[in-house]
């Protein structure tokens, strides 16, 4: 599937229905890449001569995708997937950014862990990764973590990930620690006590269900402290993950405001509600929980509106076994790197965005919030970029995907839109 | 939700998971054949040979006595093999999965399940992944749902007032945590009562339990006003005091079921309770062992109404 080819290749990619979210451009254009960049878009550059040449009518070349949230399960979770599995599922799902969570085992709480992600990684060739540090130690929300070595190391930013952060002076003392070197603090709002023991949206379905419930209140009111704690301190926030229409409108208010702050969404809380749970179907297990319809469709405006400011796969493969039990001891979580592009332009054309706007929230909005260079198609900068048919109906199911993960809420549901060429440093590092 | 696994394409009970989505002739049915049950539970030898040479395991991951006893009678009166076990603990701390336990059990030759287990939802998914042919019986799952015992309140509950379609009837105390309450509500609404009430402070009504279509009173006076039946939920113990309750007392105070309360029902009413009792919290002594209650009784059809299902499900009846 991956031809290696040599980084200095020229390549010219004829036909395509270019866009770049980023400029607002949306032509059919070539695309010419020389020494891994992108030399030029329209004409031709003097004397340029092709070692390669791809065909791609009918196809939309746009920049590679950028996910906040991909679990590649190294370190220590290496029997749900491994990194050389995960990063062939990001590139045949046009992902060539990717910030990982620190929830790794052990966490990512020391620059060793994180030297060694990142040189694994990029032994592979293929997407770049973005680690995220562990924002305390061992994410046990008791001591800083050494963010400034982290730093060094190459995390883009601090994350509590999943893990209880209940001691809220823990909490204030991160941020104005981040907050003094410019470091991002990454959340994901919940209140630990609020969702204690809970798997399900607090409402009828859990009810019906009789599952243990986790309120609305439990992400709001986490929320309000982070907000609060945000203006305090000055830190620049980054919330995972947004669930509920609540949290969306405390977002907007704060945004308003004029807080440094930005937002995601994970691209199964677009289309899918707590009714999906249906008969305790185990891969709607996820986390924050599915809430209800309104809540979903307060996401998915917010996301067309720019409150939110992208749209994350929040992959996380998990090993059969462990979802082969009751709904409320499954593993949360739900394979996600190659289903991201299909649910956001399925979100897209629901909310009748144009194409670019939808390419957006898996582009430059998503690079904007890793301060990365990446997600744009600009002229001088590094060949990152997809093609892809946003038009091929592909049915989920294991055979297709490159994931060890098989888990996910759209198994056996036909998508559409499929990636055909992934481009990293002008390198085609896939084709399908 | 459940009722697609649980009934086959020709409308047959394939496996008894919840009362939810069960047909009100599904439901009477079962009534009606635990109605020939409860003569054979009168006679001398009160045993039919409807389940002979049929293996039943009593699968419990949850410890029960009361339960599983019922379930091994009512099998033994259908002259089937019964086999307890007591794994008396969530599969997740067992080392084997839950479904290994169950496929080691099919393979020796087991015909039906019945389990309790603490999560929502284990016998579904063990329903999804037995053989064709074998049976799962839900005898209780986590808060979820205890279908049997919701049958035998629906049978008690016909016995006493016949007529479904005119009963006010109030069910009170601890909603939240119980699948005895989630059972019958969706057995009272399917059979036509047209009223349904949930009695209990806010702390033990789960959210928007109105939309199962009952009516929800904090004031237990004006929830029981003009009530053909009472049914009194078991408060467990570690629930008593806490962040849901401050107190067994208070809550005996508020809603446990008196006399002087009971009075506001009408004078014929028949009070129920799924058991074990806690006297003198949820109910006084005097409502459970006066002329009101019909707790017994229900202990007794219990066992016919097990009798039926599992007659039902083996295809013999």
């Amino acid at each position: 599937m991956t031809e290696d080819l040599a980084a200095d290749m020229k390549i010219d990619i004829r036909n395509a229905r270019v866009i770049d979210p980023a400029s607002g451009r949306d032509e059919t254009v070539p695309v010419f890449i020389a020494d891994g960049r992108i030399v030029a878009l329209g004409a031709a550059p003097d004397g340029f001569r092709p070692d390669r040449t791809i065909d791609a009518t009918g196809l939309v070349a746009c920049p590679g995708l950028v996910d906040l949230a991909a679990r590649l399960r190294e370190p220590g979770l290496e029997y749900r997937a491994t990194l050389e599995s995960e990063m062939q599922a990001a590139v045949a799902g046009g992902v060539t950014s990717l910030a990982c969570p620190p929830d790794t085992d052990p966490p990512l709480d020391e620059p060793g862990l994180v030297e060694m992600l990142k040189r694994r990684a990029e032994s592979l060739r293929q997407a770049r990764v973005y680690p995220l540090g562990a924002l305390t130690l061992g994410l046990k929300g008791q001591k800083l973590s050494e963010m400034g070595e982290l730093a060094e190391a190459g995390c883009v930013g601090f994350f509590h990930a999943d893990a209880p952060l209940t001691d809220l002076n823990v909490l204030l003392q991160a941020m104005r620690y981040a907050a003094t070197f410019g470091h991002t603090v990454w959340l994901r709002p919940q209140d630990a006590h609020l969702a204690h023991g809970g798997v399900a949206h607090e409402g009828e379905v859990s009810t019906r269900l009789g599952l243990p419930p986790i309120p609305a209140v439990a992400e709001t009111v986490a929320l309000h402290a982070i907000l609060e704690l945000a203006e305090a301190t000055g830190a620049r926030v980054h919330l995972a993950r947004l669930s509920t229409a609540r949290g969306v409108a405390l977002v907007a208010a704060a945004r308003a405001r004029g807080l440094a702050l930005t937002c995601d969404v994970g691209m199964h809380h677009l289309h899918l509600c707590d009714r999906d749970v249906g008969d305790f179907n185990p891969h709607m297990r996820l986390v924050p929980p599915l809430r209800d319809q309104r809540d979903r469709d307060a996401l998915r405006r917010g996301l067309a509106d720019g409150t939110i400011d992208a749209v994350c796969s929040d992959h996380a493969p998990v090993d059969d076994d462990a979802k082969q039990v009751p709904f409320g001891e499954a593993e949360p979580g739900a394979t996600g790197l190659e289903l991201l592009l299909p649910l956001v332009l399925q979100w897209g054309a629901q909310m009748k965005l144009p194409l670019a706007a939808t390419l957006a929230s898996v582009t430059s909005r998503p690079a904007g919030v890793l301060g990365i260079e990446a997600g744009t198609l600009g002229e001088g900068r590094a060949a990152d970029l997809c093609l892809f048919d946003e038009a091929r109906p592909w049915i989920v199911d294991p055979a297709s995907l490159a994931s060890q993960g098989r888990n996910s809420p759209f198994l056996g549901l036909e998508v559409t839109g499929r990636v055909t060429t992934t481009l990293v440093d002008g390198r085609i590092v896939y084709s399908g | 939700m459940g009722a697609g696994l649980q009934v086959d394409s020709q409308g047959r009970l394939v496996h008894l998971l919840t009362t939810e989505g069960l047909s009100a002739e599904m439901i009477l049915h079962i009534l009606d054949t635990a109605s020939q049950f409860v003569s054979v539970n009168e006679r001398e030898v009160k045993k039919v040979p409807l389940l002979r040479g049929k293996s039943i395991f009593n699968v419990f991951f949850e410890n029960s006595t009361r339960t599983r006893t019922t379930f091994e009678i009512a099998a033994k009166r259908l002259s089937a093999d019964v086999i307890n076990l007591n794994i008396g603990s969530s599969s997740t701390t067992k080392g084997e999965t839950l479904l290994d336990t169950v496929w080691n059990l099919q393979a020796m030759d087991a015909d039906m399940f019945v389990v309790r287990h603490a999560e929502a939802g284990a016998p579904h998914l063990i329903a999804r992944h037995v053989k064709p042919g074998v049976h799962v019986v839900n005898a209780g799952d986590g808060r979820h749902a205890h279908p049997t015992q919701g049958l035998l309140d629906m049978y008690t509950i016909r016995h006493y007032k016949r007529d479904f379609t005119r009963l006010v009837v109030a069910i009170v105390g601890d909603v939240l945590h119980s699948r005895v309450a989630r059972s019958q509500i969706h057995a009272l609404k399917t059979l036509g009562v047209p009223e349904v009430r949930v009695i209990g402070p806010k702390t033990l009504l789960p959210a928007d339990v109105e939309r199962l279509g009952v009516s929800v009173f904090h004031d237990m006076a004006a929830g029981l006003r003009d009530c053909d039946v009472v049914i009194t939920l078991r408060l467990q113990n570690e629930r008593m005091s806490g962040p849901l309750l401050p107190s067994a007392g208070e809550f005996h105070k508020a809603y446990g079921l008196t006399p002087e309360k009971l009075a506001r029902a009408k004078p014929d009413a028949i009070v129920m309770h799924p058991g074990p009792l806690n006297r003198g919290v949820e109910i006084d002594s005097g409502v459970a062992d006066g002329r009101h209650s019909v707790i017994m009784p229900q202990v007794t059809y219990g066992i016919a109404v097990r009798m039926a299902v599992m007659a039902i499900l083996a295809g013999n009846a």
